[in-house]
């Protein structure tokens, strides 16, 4: 990150793509403007000297076992109910009451 | 207008002086009258659950009538930021991509709340997937500060702020991830409170950066919202980040005097940029702690100024892939006429997110992406870690810490929505907090000489709300000194 990232639109594209969105041509631009003005503050965190410090994932991860040693028994592995299934179906845009129904997979 | 407290509803109840279906009907009224989508109207309700409320009022009313022990929260009406799954209500994140879902089960919270009593009202308008800081990024359209109709709520619970504020609710669920309680607290006037990660479960809180997110309530007193954590806190069984630690009586100790407590004044949190009338607010508040016999002493977080970075980086990267759920498979939208898979997630994703969830998911997935991944998502967690040691470093010698909640006082609607690096710069007082898992509260402290609320942030140590709702209580007293 020495470099500050100049994203273009080529990487909006890719970006979107590996994200699963389709973004409208005159998106496009506008997500090109803001993602760079964001990045340009991200970059400040460079100078930041973080030699060996651990990474914190949450907040689990550094209290020094309160919640560790409170927490640590794995729960009881027990057969529990689950939400009916035909109150989730009841949500789903297609199905046939047991699948959810989607387009075909491959395309050809 | 009677503005009620949990305690005069619930009293007034068993007395038998009202019904719960009156005092839900009393609300509906209000809502029905100045909280609708359009014009100059609040528009902090997005759905409203008259049947149910009013079956819970009924219950209510009949345990009353029996002479029954009423529960904490009997009778008392209460709203649900939509972010938060009610049984067959709509839950919609504030997004269109989820309209009209009603999901299949309750929040732990909604259920929590129900059995202490109270009536849920109905669900509150919030940014989309609580992304945003002025809730004018809602699909359903902006909430208006009941104080100042053309300036925002505050966000991303603006709607629970907002409900509050007008009276159309005694209390209300929000849920903060780098602020979305706390600072629309603030510039809505009332208390909002950000209880310690682990404290409150999240099972059917719809997640946006899971390290991150946390439900609170929001009340118009201290006291209220101390009655909500102590119906709201403990370990969830459904929730495998909601943590083993014993909750403390919240309500015993809550007006014990806070003489020798230890208050701590981080020096980073006013610097360029903080408003003058805000200062001069805070000010009052410590000056007032150590009148009241608190020592006062200043401490530094060196790592402040990088706090928004860390949040934005760490929040965006657990986005991209929270969201990836929203894909028209198992609920919500469609986009219709896809042939294949793969372009009915996309299309499906197109029309459903909002201009910020995408900028946010793509931010995210950029700094997740190869080649990226260290200077970013892996950078950010290291310096979170140094924030949060800040925090426990001051806590060695403070048992409380008093800031600014806010750089301003609440901006005009409008004023920033097309400036993202703006709108994320006015969460410069509260990211950090939400990164080092800390509690936290807003409390009103004042207002601008033009009528705009201010509120004082006070933090605490993991796990110990006793002593911040101690600590607030003793500010919201000086506010009220013939109280």
């Amino acid at each position: 990150m020495s470099e500050v990232a100049s994203v273009t639109i080529e990487d909006v594209r890719r970006v979107a793509e590996l994200a699963n969105l389709e973004l409208a041509a005159e998106e496009e631009p506008r997500m090109k403007r803001d993602l760079n003005a964001i990045l340009v503050h991200f970059a400040q965190l460079s100078e930041v000297d973080t030699t060996g410090v651990p990474a914190m994932a949450q907040v689990a991860d550094i209290l020094g076992g309160l919640i560790d040693e409170n927490g640590a028994e794995l729960r009881p592995d027990d057969i529990r109910p689950s939400v009916d299934r035909t109150a989730v179906m009841h949500s789903a845009p297609e199905t046939d009451g047991r699948f959810f129904k989607v387009p075909k997979v491959i395309e050809r | 207008m009677e503005a009620w407290t949990i305690d005069a509803v619930r009293g007034a109840v068993a007395a038998g002086s009202t019904t719960a279906t009156s005092v839900a009907e009393e609300h509906y009224t209000r809502i029905a009258k100045t909280d609708g989508p359009h014009g100059k109207d609040i528009h902090s309700f997005l759905a409203l659950t008259r049947e149910r409320a009013l079956a819970q009022a009924a219950r209510i009313d009949a345990m009353a009538a029996k002479g029954e022990p009423l529960p904490p929260l009997a009778g008392v009406p209460i709203g649900i930021k939509d972010v938060l799954a009610t049984q067959g209500a709509p839950s919609t994140a504030g997004s269109l991509i989820l309209k009209g879902y009603t999901p299949p089960y309750d929040a732990t919270v909604v259920k929590k709340l129900e059995a202490a009593g109270a009536v849920i009202l109905g669900k509150l308008n919030c940014d989309e997937f609580a992304m945003g800081s002025s809730n004018e990024n809602s699909a359903y359209g902006p909430v208006r500060n009941p104080r100042a109709l053309d300036r925002v709520p505050g966000g991303s619970s603006g709607g629970s702020a907002a409900a509050v504020a007008a009276n159309f609710a005694v209390a209300t669920l929000g849920t903060d991830t780098g602020g979305s309680i706390r600072q629309p607290a603030a510039f809505c006037g009332v208390v909002g409170l950000l209880p310690t990660y682990g404290r409150v479960s999240r099972y059917g809180l719809i997640a946006f950066a899971s390290s991150l997110d946390r439900v609170g309530p929001f009340t118009r007193t201290v006291r209220d919202t101390a009655t909500m954590l102590q119906v709201l806190a403990g370990e969830d069984p459904l929730d495998a980040t909601s943590a083993d630690i014993p909750v403390a009586d919240y309500l015993t100790d809550l007006d014990k005097p806070v003489t020798g407590l230890r208050v701590g004044v981080p020096e980073e949190y006013f610097g360029e940029g903080l408003d003058p009338e805000i200062r001069t607010a805070i000010e009052t508040v410590i000056a007032g702690l150590e009148k009241d016999g608190c020592t006062v002493t200043k401490v530094s977080l060196p790592h402040t100024r990088h706090a928004i970075p860390t949040y934005y980086v760490i929040a965006t990267a657990e986005a991209s892939s929270n969201l990836s759920r929203f894909d028209g498979v198992r609920f919500g939208l469609r986009a219709p006429e896809s042939n294949t898979l793969s372009s009915m997630f996309r299309k499906t994703r197109d029309e459903g997110f909002g201009a910020e969830v995408k900028r946010r998911i793509l931010l995210g997935t950029y700094a997740l992406s190869a080649g990226y991944y260290d200077a970013y998502y892996a950078k950010a967690q290291q310096v979170r870690t140094l924030l949060t040691r800040d925090f426990l470093n001051a806590f060695q010698s403070c048992d409380i810490l008093v800031a600014p909640m806010t750089p301003t006082p609440p901006f005009k609607i409008g004023e920033k929505s097309d400036d993202p690096v703006a709108m994320y710069l006015a969460d410069i007082y509260s990211v950090a907090a939400s990164l080092a898992g800390i509690c936290g509260i807003s409390v009103p402290c004042g207002e601008t000489k033009s009528g705009l609320p201010i509120g004082v942030q006070l933090m605490g140590r993991h796990f110990d709300e006793a002593t911040l709702l101690r600590v607030a209580q003793a500010v919201e007293k000086a506010q009220k000194p013939t109280a």
